[in-house]
């Protein structure tokens, strides 16, 4: 078999003069860089972020909110030691906001100085040439990234957030990773970006995008995980005392409730408790403070009958 | 690899995972580059490569145990560097093992009943791996009774083995200490920590199972048995308590998401055609030349929903999910109201006011709501003669009318009139039947009657039937 290699490929329909150096050895590799940084991460999501740098694709992940899959993002900027480019999603986001603008008061302004120099007839077509040049554009995060020189990572946050139609906007990004502009030509990247996209899983996302990504599903993590991630980020925690939150999280997320506590809750919740000066936790302190872990009333009412027996929490 | 990675595939596919032509190549090139000697990775990168929805992970991790069994990972991976495609074929089957671990189980009684209790209890307290899988591996031999041959997914054999090794027991000895502290919190914590353990002990056991058929069978076999559909394709009507768990997990997200896209339609929808008379006007101030265009206000069309579901025992959990769903959605309709029946008929629409969670008061039916006028057994007809006394009225121009049922009238009258009286007044009738389209008709079955005065009878099985249904009905 002769297959070339995908960044290879990638890199000759770039027209790079040499294929981009990979930035993780092995998942092993990525999941030491990234503990590093404070991120722990477990075999699925090491595995599928070295194959996103090898294989060249975006990373699809999707979880419950607060697990940390915008973390992972940045961790990965940090580990690999470049910048990290954020397009924030939102109903009604557009190409003037994601892509590109056309920053037309300067084209304007062109204009005008143009007219006092000179009004000539065959001068109009050399001004519109000039107009619509690299200098009047204004880049928007994806274009940034396209047309970046130092080593970027793309995170493209809550795509589900975005009506179906603008996702159309980001299939050539993703799989050519190249922007056309109608007046300008193609500009294709410089480098190879790695590209996150984030979503909460609010709606189906169309298959044209599912299938120019890898697929990462971050879920709650095991207790132990959890466990490990609470002394990586919180100071000066006692390792019984990680280990009872990070039981305690378990026990209520496996309760029926509206908004199971995420990670990023549990560290709020051990910072807290380190605050408090505890050293194991209580009935007592679990019922005070069960309000940093629980959003909703009902689910701390529900929380505190069937962890702490008690029918009303304390006020 | 790639033989077997197709193979894979096929199954995947068959199971219901939409797996594109462009994903199987990526597969194939991410198994290029990582290493096959380890198992786990080659299935997270699988998984990041074939499955594109969350929710279809679990088919796929069942799949991925039965294709690539931990044995054949290791005769694989003495194969491996020399040539990897050798073991397509002959891996479930040629990885010869000891005697202890064949199937039927030579080995059986080297341990007593007791020492293998102790061996499971301390390979759990102390979280030992090996030691778990040895007893697991163990347990199977002694209790599972396995025969050669018998094409079974396996769940008969997971559950006599569970049986004889006394769970029960075993999570009290777990909790240990925990269990009688003072602390209310730390007794909770101890216990779910004991059944968090035993949940390991389960899943081993079930591996160990699995992996003794694939060695019996072969793993194309065996996929076939132990291929579960996924939770939006499961047959409403004949799922088993574990399934109807899963189903219940998978209408909260599913009609949430429904209801934001119905928002989202509504939305974009919001203006109504030109107003052609107000856009002339307007352009008289720009000297005829109609540069603001005006437009019609949106038509209200936020139609009053009618659930007449039968909640009888053979289609009760059937209704029950409409109701939840529908009224999750209660929002994109101007109204909904529900009424239930057997042989009588109950309005339970008070029963949905002020609850959060739909799944609450769809709880609550079977105990409040009176549905009982004589034997229990359900009488269409009759449920229909009492709507039209008592509620017909209320049904308009505006209303859509849902009757939920797969009109099994235990051979009662069917006043097939009422339906029609109800088609003159309502915007539409629709039948939903949770049969298969095959049985309806034949028995008991009256849709047929019914179905000469509805605007639509439709075979809906499933969550995903039922989602696109309700998801045009707005």
């Amino acid at each position: 078999m002769n297959t070339l290699d995908p960044r290879e490929e990638i890199a000759k329909r770039l027209g790079l003069d040499s294929v981009p150096p990979v930035r993780f050895d092995s998942a092993e590799d990525v999941q030491e860089r990234l503990a590093k940084n404070d991120y722990l991460s477990d075999e699925a999501i090491a595995s599928v972020t070295f194959l996103a740098d090898r294989l060249a694709k975006p990373v699809l992940v999707e979880g419950p909110a607060g697990t940390g899959k915008t973390a992972l993002a940045k961790a990965v900027a940090d580990a690999t030691n470049s910048r990290l480019i954020r397009l924030q999603c939102y109903e009604g986001l557009d190409e003037s906001k994601a892509l590109y603008e056309w920053n037309y008061r300067k084209q304007l302004l062109r204009i005008q100085a143009g007219r006092s120099e000179s009004s000539g007839v065959e001068e109009w077509s050399a001004l519109e040439e000039d107009i619509f040049a690299e200098e009047f554009l204004l880049t928007r995060p994806l274009l940034e990234a396209i047309s970046a020189t130092d080593p970027v990572v793309l995170l493209i946050d809550e795509i589900d957030r975005v009506e179906l139609e603008t996702e159309a906007l980001l299939l050539e990004i993703l799989s050519e990773y190249q922007v056309s502009i109608p007046e300008l030509g193609t500009v294709r990247a410089q480098q190879i970006p790695m590209v996150f996209l984030t979503s909460n899983n609010t709606r189906e996302l169309s298959e044209a995008l599912k299938r120019r990504c890898l697929y990462l599903y971050v879920g709650y993590p095991t207790v132990e995980r959890e466990r490990d991630i609470i002394l990586a980020r919180v100071p000066g925690i006692t390792s019984a005392l990680a280990e009872q939150i990070a039981q305690v999280v378990r026990s209520l997320r496996n309760l029926d409730l509206k908004k199971a506590p995420s990670v990023s809750e549990t560290l709020d919740w051990a910072r807290t408790l380190v605050v408090l000066g505890r050293e194991e936790i209580g009935e007592h302190d679990a019922a005070e403070t069960l309000h940093i872990l629980l959003k909703y009333q009902s689910d701390i009412e529900r929380a505190t009958k069937e962890l702490l027996g008690r029918a009303r929490p304390l006020a | 690899m790639l033989n077997l990675l197709g193979d894979f595939i096929g199954e995947l596919r068959a199971a219901g995972i939409p797996v594109s032509l462009s994903e199987h190549v990526d597969a194939a090139r991410a198994v290029e580059v990582i290493d096959l000697a380890n198992r786990s990775l080659v299935r997270s990168s699988l998984a990041a490569t074939l499955v594109k929805d969350g929710d279809h992970l679990p088919v796929f991790y069942t799949a991925f145990d039965v294709f690539f069994s931990n044995r054949s990972w290791a005769s694989a991976e003495e194969l491996m560097g020399e040539e990897f495609d050798a073991t397509q074929d002959g891996a479930p089957g040629a990885s010869g093992d000891g005697p202890s671990r064949g199937l039927g189980g030579g080995a059986a009684g080297a341990m007593s009943a007791q020492e293998l209790a102790d061996l499971l209890y301390r390979a759990l307290r102390d979280g030992d791996a090996s030691a778990l899988r040895q007893g697991a591996s163990e347990a199977v031999s002694r209790y599972a009774g396995m025969e050669p041959g018998r094409p079974v997914g396996g769940t008969y054999y997971l559950y006599r083995t569970l049986r004889n090794l006394d769970l029960e027991g075993l999570e009290e000895r777990l909790q240990g200490l925990g269990a009688s502290s003072e602390d209310r919190l730390a007794r909770q914590l101890a216990r779910d920590e004991a059944a968090a353990r035993v949940e390991r002990l389960k899943s081993e056991v079930e591996r160990e199972i699995r992996e003794r058929l694939v060695d019996d069978r072969g793993s194309k076999a065996l996929a076939k048995s132990v291929r579960r559909p996924l939770p939006e394709d499961l047959d409403v009507m004949h799922a088993n308590r574990e399934e109807m768990a899963q189903l219940e997990r998978a209408l909260r997200p599913l009609s949430r998401k429904l209801a934001v896209r119905l928002a989202r339609r509504r939305r974009r929808r919001r203006r109504g055609p030109v107003d052609l008379r107000h856009t002339v006007r307007r352009s008289l101030s720009t000297g005829g030349v109609p540069i603001d265009l005006r437009f019609k206000p949106p038509r209200p069309a936020k139609p009053e929903i009618f659930v007449i579901a039968d909640v009888s025992g053979s289609v009760a959990s059937f209704a029950r999910f409409t109701l939840h769903l529908v009224h999750a959605i209660s929002s994109q309709f101007s109204k909904v109201r529900s009424f239930v029946f057997v042989d009588g008929l109950d309005e339970v629409t008070a029963l949905f006011d002020g609850v959060d969670d739909p799944a609450e008061a769809v709880a609550r039916i079977n105990a409040e709501a009176d549905v009982i006028a004589f034997d229990g057994h359900s009488d269409y007809g009759r449920a229909f003669s009492t709507f039209q006394d008592r509620f017909a009225r209320d049904v308009t121009r505006r209303s859509t009318v849902l009757i939920l049922g797969d009109a099994r009238n235990n051979y009662h009258q069917a006043h097939a009139d009422v339906i029609a009286d109800l088609h003159r007044r309502a915007k539409a009738v629709y039948w939903l039947n949770p049969e298969p389209r095959s049985y309806w008709n034949s028995g008991d079955s009256i849709v047929g009657q019914y179905a000469a005065h509805c605007d639509g009878v439709i075979e809906c099985r499933t969550l995903r039937q039922l989602e696109k249904f309700v998801g045009e009905l707005s």
